[in-house]
């Protein structure tokens, strides 16, 4: 009996558990990240609004 | 080449495939994995947004950014102020990029050099595969913005500019001949075409001109830089001239092209976008540089040696930063032309 419950232990693989320093890191870049891409989208507008000027009302109505 | 017997490391064990075969071992061995174990040996996700921040380079990016708004200002024509600080964000980005790329290629040599031993990935804080996938995104990223954004010309030669520095500079020459920075220089020589590009939409002579002006400090400037760390460059088999050719060789070569850059540093005013003003304070900065560069070539290998070279590569960055200043300074206020006949007399 004990040498089954020491057998399906062997077996068993634990998930990677993140240590608090990992979960920080990871926090960080995932706001760089969000971060980076607001910005991206925050860019593509005011170029668009720059670029189309004052034809961004020439439009019919 | 190299010379016979000089060392050359192997190219270091990636620290995540390694990690990757100690597991298939212990799955093989059909040994459960510890806790303990994953913890210890995280296959990637301890960087920081610091550490990837650092892959970009800052300290060459400044650079790059400033001789890029020199381009992008003195260029003819107008930009919109948004336009050309997109231009600017797309060349910082990209410049970036090639330097996360090549900290990826390099991460075996930069483990052998002091210099640049604390690097993320031979420190082991971001995996060679993170640091490959944020370079290569970024180099995407900046050219097609750069393209939808600013134009194609400008995109185009930046990623030209990339590509010569990974592709040209960091794996073909960099390993492979004591020629790598004076041909791989042009890589840090583009910025202020691209930006000049990002304003007209082409490539001039202008233009040449301010590659012209970094391609050949370049040298003169990586030299001085080498001579002191020629054993660091020894240590991880990169054929620097000091480590193939020797110090006196590599004196005289730094000599030759700081003659031939104090003339280049000149045409901005013959061909008419720099003033009296550019021409004056240049033609001292170049006597000065070329004071230092005699002063270095006449010296013996040793503490002085390494004090003049030392000496020419803090004065070569104010020297380029101060010849681009004054470019910018003339135009802001008008001063980039010089009077009529004031170079060929009679006119």
């Amino acid at each position: 009996m004990a040498q089954e419950q020491d057998e399906s232990k062997r077996h068993e693989v634990e998930a990677p558990r993140w240590t608090e320093e990992q979960i920080k890191r990871r926090r960080q870049r995932n706001l760089a990240i969000a971060w980076a891409l607001a910005g991206f989208i925050v860019l593509f507008f005011v170029v668009t609004i720059v670029k189309l000027g004052g034809n961004v009302a020439n439009r019919p109505i | 080449m190299l010379r016979s017997g000089s060392p050359r490391p192997e190219r270091l064990e990636r620290p995540a495939s390694k990690d990757l075969q100690e597991r298939s071992v212990d799955f093989m061995s059909d040994t459960a994995i510890s806790n303990e174990r994953t913890q210890a040996l995280p296959d990637g996700g301890m960087g920081s947004a610091r550490d990837f921040f650092e892959l970009l380079k800052p300290r060459v990016m400044s650079l790059v950014i400033f001789t890029a708004l020199v381009g992008i200002v003195v260029a003819p024509g107008d930009i919109h102020p948004v336009i050309g600080f997109t231009a600017l964000l797309c060349i910082a980005v990209g410049a970036g990029a090639s330097g996360a790329l090549n900290m990826w290629y390099d991460a075996d040599i930069d483990a052998h050099m002091t210099r640049t031993v604390k690097r993320p990935i031979p420190a082991g804080r971001v995996t060679p595969s993170e640091a490959a996938a944020f370079g290569a995104t970024l180099s995407v990223f900046s050219v097609m913005t750069m393209g939808v954004l600013v134009n194609w010309v400008a995109a185009a030669l930046l990623a030209f500019t990339i590509f010569f520095y990974v592709a040209v500079y960091t794996v073909w020459l960099k390993r492979r001949t004591p020629q790598n920075i004076v041909i791989g220089g042009a890589a840090g020589a583009f910025p202020p075409m691209i930006g000049w590009a990002a304003v007209t939409g082409t490539v001039t002579l202008e233009s040449a001109v301010l590659f012209l002006i970094i391609f050949m400090w370049t040298p003169p400037h990586f030299w001085a830089l080498a001579l002191r760390s020629s054993d660091d460059y020894k240590n991880a088999g990169v054929p620097m001239l000091p480590v193939v050719a020797g110090d006196k060789a590599t004196r005289r070569q730094i000599m030759i092209y700081s003659a031939l850059l104090v003339p280049v540093t000149l045409l901005p005013g013959f061909l008419g976008f720099a003033g009296p003003l550019y021409m004056g304070v240049t033609a001292v900065l170049g006597a000065g540089f070329l004071w230092l560069a005699f002063s270095l070539w006449r010296k013996e290998p040793g503490a002085a040696q390494e004090k003049a070279a030392m000496r020419l590569f803090g004065y070569s960055i104010l020297y380029l930063f101060l010849i681009f200043s004054l470019l910018l300074v003339e135009k802001i206020f008008g001063l980039d032309a010089l009077p009529a006949g004031a170079l060929v007399p009679g006119m």
